[in-house]
């Protein structure tokens, strides 16, 4: 087990990468990334369509192998440790990992159980994401942002030190964006890497900023030091 | 344990909701001993020639099951799911085996009135429990190697075609040993006894394929 810090070396870094690449066939996704992310900390990662955005918080999930270079988070090395973390991280990527034909209570209730969560949780998160209503429905004829609500109590059920949130609040109505703000938000607690197709969004939510610019890091560091131009520069 | 169990759960669940795999493995099942019937034009079969048709028709309804068996996790996320959860990934095999040989088990209640309707073969009243014996060890070797099998498929685009390409042969002793197991019993003169070698050959096989599908099913879940 190794544990890593900061570059000030004060607070334990959550999630350290460095040199990470990945590639799928010839196409090289991400190509030696580095970055480290102190714990409690929000990380906005940023850059155009197709960049690899996904694919990154996939790898911080488990879910993905990187091909070269060393991923660690919350002090275990992945994918070597990957079942040490895995139950500690939370993700909110683009599909609900919900079933269609299970009502949205049946889903979190198999979630709960996966992850060794008492059923009391699923029905506070079901009112806290204000799906107690329609928690009976399935999944299948909900609409998109109610099941984004519940994809929202899914990722959040098993109180993860890490969220990794792509485009967490798409779907979602300005109304239901701050019904889900106390679970993924600023406020959850949560070491928190998110993408968002606001770039605006984003930097607002972030301690830190990763661009990414055809599979490399064009800027890692403070959300604060990143501008207009060259926010306009990832994305032109 | 408790994880398959989990698992087993809602995958029973949503068979009960959808109907997706049950209705068409029996009617599969059905039309063939149709077919069989009209095409061999017998009113009875017996020996050999049953058995094999009973096996084949089997098999045909079983790869139905197999084919669909992990699209739920793929097409809904539920392999993400699983692997993002904390627990044994081991326990997906037995949950998946577990529900294809309760999928095998409940199509057999429709397939044997079926088989004894159509080919009335002589003494299957009598022979029933050897029968049911033989068809409860060669479902568990269809369980683990169409678990297996369609783990492997569903990762590619050609799964309708994997499955049986990969299938087939991995079956074709529990089909050989079913087959000549359940063909004496299929006779005029059957004991009712059934062939201790070819049950043997069954259990054996089961087991060498339930400890090879425990060894390398992790893998299979991997990206």
């Amino acid at each position: 087990m190794s544990t890593a810090t900061d570059p000030a070396g004060a607070t334990p870094a959550a999630i350290a990468i460095d040199r990470l690449s990945r590639y799928f066939g010839e196409r090289t996704v991400l190509r030696e990334v580095s970055f480290e992310l102190p714990a409690g900390q929000t990380l906005a990662v940023l850059g155009r369509n197709g960049v690899g955005k996904s694919t990154l918080l996939r790898i911080l999930a488990t879910l993905l192998r990187p091909h070269s270079g060393t991923v660690t988070i919350l002090g275990e090395q992945l994918p070597q440790r990957g079942w040490a973390v895995r139950g500690r991280i939370g993700l909110l990527g683009h599909e609900p990992l919900l079933y269609r034909d299970l009502s949205g209570r049946e889903n979190l209730i198999y979630h709960a159980r996966l992850h060794r969560v008492p059923g009391q949780r699923v029905e506070q998160l079901l009112e806290a994401v204000g799906m107690s209503s329609r928690a009976d429905d399935p999944v299948r004829s909900l609409s998109r942002g109610m099941v984004q609500r519940l994809t929202v109590a899914r990722a959040v059920l098993h109180s993860p030190q890490v969220l990794l949130l792509d485009e967490p609040k798409s779907n979602l109505d300005p109304a239901a964006g701050e019904l889900v703000e106390p679970l993924i938000g600023r406020g959850c607690g949560a070491t928190r890497v998110l993408t968002s197709h606001d770039p605006q969004a984003a930097l607002v939510e972030a301690d830190l900023v990763l661009a990414l610019s055809g599979g490399r890091a064009a800027y890692f560091g403070p959300a604060s030091g990143i501008d207009a131009a060259q926010l306009r520069e990832l994305y032109a | 344990m408790r994880t398959a169990l989990t698992i087993l759960r809602k995958d029973l669940l949503l068979e009960l909701r959808t109907l997706e795999m049950l209705p068409a493995m029996a009617m599969l099942a059905v039309i063939t001993f149709v077919i069989f019937h009209f095409g061999l034009s017998r009113d009875t079969l017996s020996g050999q020639l049953a058995a094999g048709e009973l096996t084949v028709t089997l098999l045909f309804s079983a790869m139905l099951g197999i084919n669909r068996l992990f699209v739920a996790e793929r097409e809904q996320g539920g392999f993400d799911a699983f692997l993002l959860a904390p627990v044994d990934r081991s326990a997906m095999l037995l949950a998946k085996a577990t529900a294809l040989y309760i999928y095998l088990a409940l199509l057999e209640l429709v397939a044997l009135p079926a088989f004894a309707l159509f080919a009335a073969p002589p003494h299957m009243g009598s022979s029933l429990p050897a029968l049911i014996l033989f068809l409860a060890l060669s479902n568990g070797a269809f369980a683990v190697i169409g678990t297996f099998v369609s783990a492997i498929a569903v990762h590619t685009r050609a799964r309708d075609l994997i499955g049986p390409m990969i299938g087939l042969p991995l079956l074709l002793p529990a089909l050989i040993a079913t087959s000549l197991g359940i063909g004496p019993l299929l006779t005029v003169h059957a004991s009712g006894s059934p062939s201790g070698k070819w049950l043997a050959v069954l259990a054996l096989y089961d087991l060498f394929t339930a400890l090879l599908a425990y060894a390398v099913f992790d893998f299979l879940l991997e990206e």
